[in-house]
């Protein structure tokens, strides 16, 4: 299974934290997962599609876009960071 | 040494600390950062009451573990100590301390800077705003991403 997680706008946007999937055959990207995602539910997701404002850690690392997944990660997608 | 806490911190024992733990140093750099009561990015002047932070639990100590090891292997660094902390935060109240003990100046200046420079765009932290018109997640800045070009 493929764990995701939301953090700060886009979990709230999402109203969602996190969820788990199997990953489907024709997801081999971090690019695949983002469109599957928005794809499964467009207004719900819509936060995903600001390309600009969501970055992407695969077992928390950043990535790009064209990172492969396997189907056993730990994703998560969050806006750009703000601390200190 | 990293702390991610909810809890506050007291600057007089955060560098006794660093001066027990650094045999050697000639200089102690400590810096704390405050939730200011503006935000002059902010669209209205309402001031702020508190923050919230969140963070990414695991993602987050390991980039600050990731940030100073860089900055050890930049710099003399005998001691440093990274607390940030999240959840509830009102105006006035302190978010982050950094501080760096070193042989000589230069280097505990610069190490600190370097590590403030990286955690605040590199360390997977969010701020969300409360003020009397409701929250508001605080975006980004670019200046801050301009602020890590001059370590390149």
């Amino acid at each position: 299974m493929l764990t995701i997680q939301y953090f700060a706008s886009i979990r709230e946007s999402l109203n969602k934290s996190g969820e788990e999937i199997q990953l489907p055959s024709q997801v081999k990207t971090v690019d695949d997962l983002l469109k599957f995602l928005i794809a499964s539910s467009p207004e719900q997701m819509a936060a995903l599609n600001e390309e600009a404002k969501v970055l992407v850690a695969v077992n928390q690392t950043i990535v790009n876009r064209q990172h492969p997944l396997q189907g056993d990660e730990e994703v998560a997608f969050f806006p750009p960071m703000t601390g200190g | 040494m990293i702390s991610v806490q909810t809890e506050d911190f007291d600057i007089s024992e955060e560098y006794q600390q660093l001066r027990d733990r650094a045999d050697n140093a000639g200089a102690v750099v400590a810096f704390s950062g405050l939730v200011r009561e503006m935000y002059s990015s902010s669209s209205d002047d309402s001031p702020v009451q508190s923050l919230y932070l969140e963070h990414y639990p695991g993602m987050t100590e390991n980039c600050l573990q990731d940030i100073a090891e860089q900055a050890c292997g930049r710099w003399d660094v005998q001691a440093w100590r990274i607390i940030h902390r999240v959840g509830e935060l009102r105006a006035l109240q302190q978010i982050v301390f950094v501080g760096v003990a070193s042989a000589h100046r230069q280097d505990a200046f610069q190490a600190c800077e370097f590590i403030m420079d990286y955690l605040k765009s590199k360390a997977p932290f969010w701020k969300k705003q409360v003020n009397g018109q409701g929250s508001k997640w605080i975006e980004s800045r670019d200046s801050d991403q301009a602020a890590l070009k001059r370590w390149e």
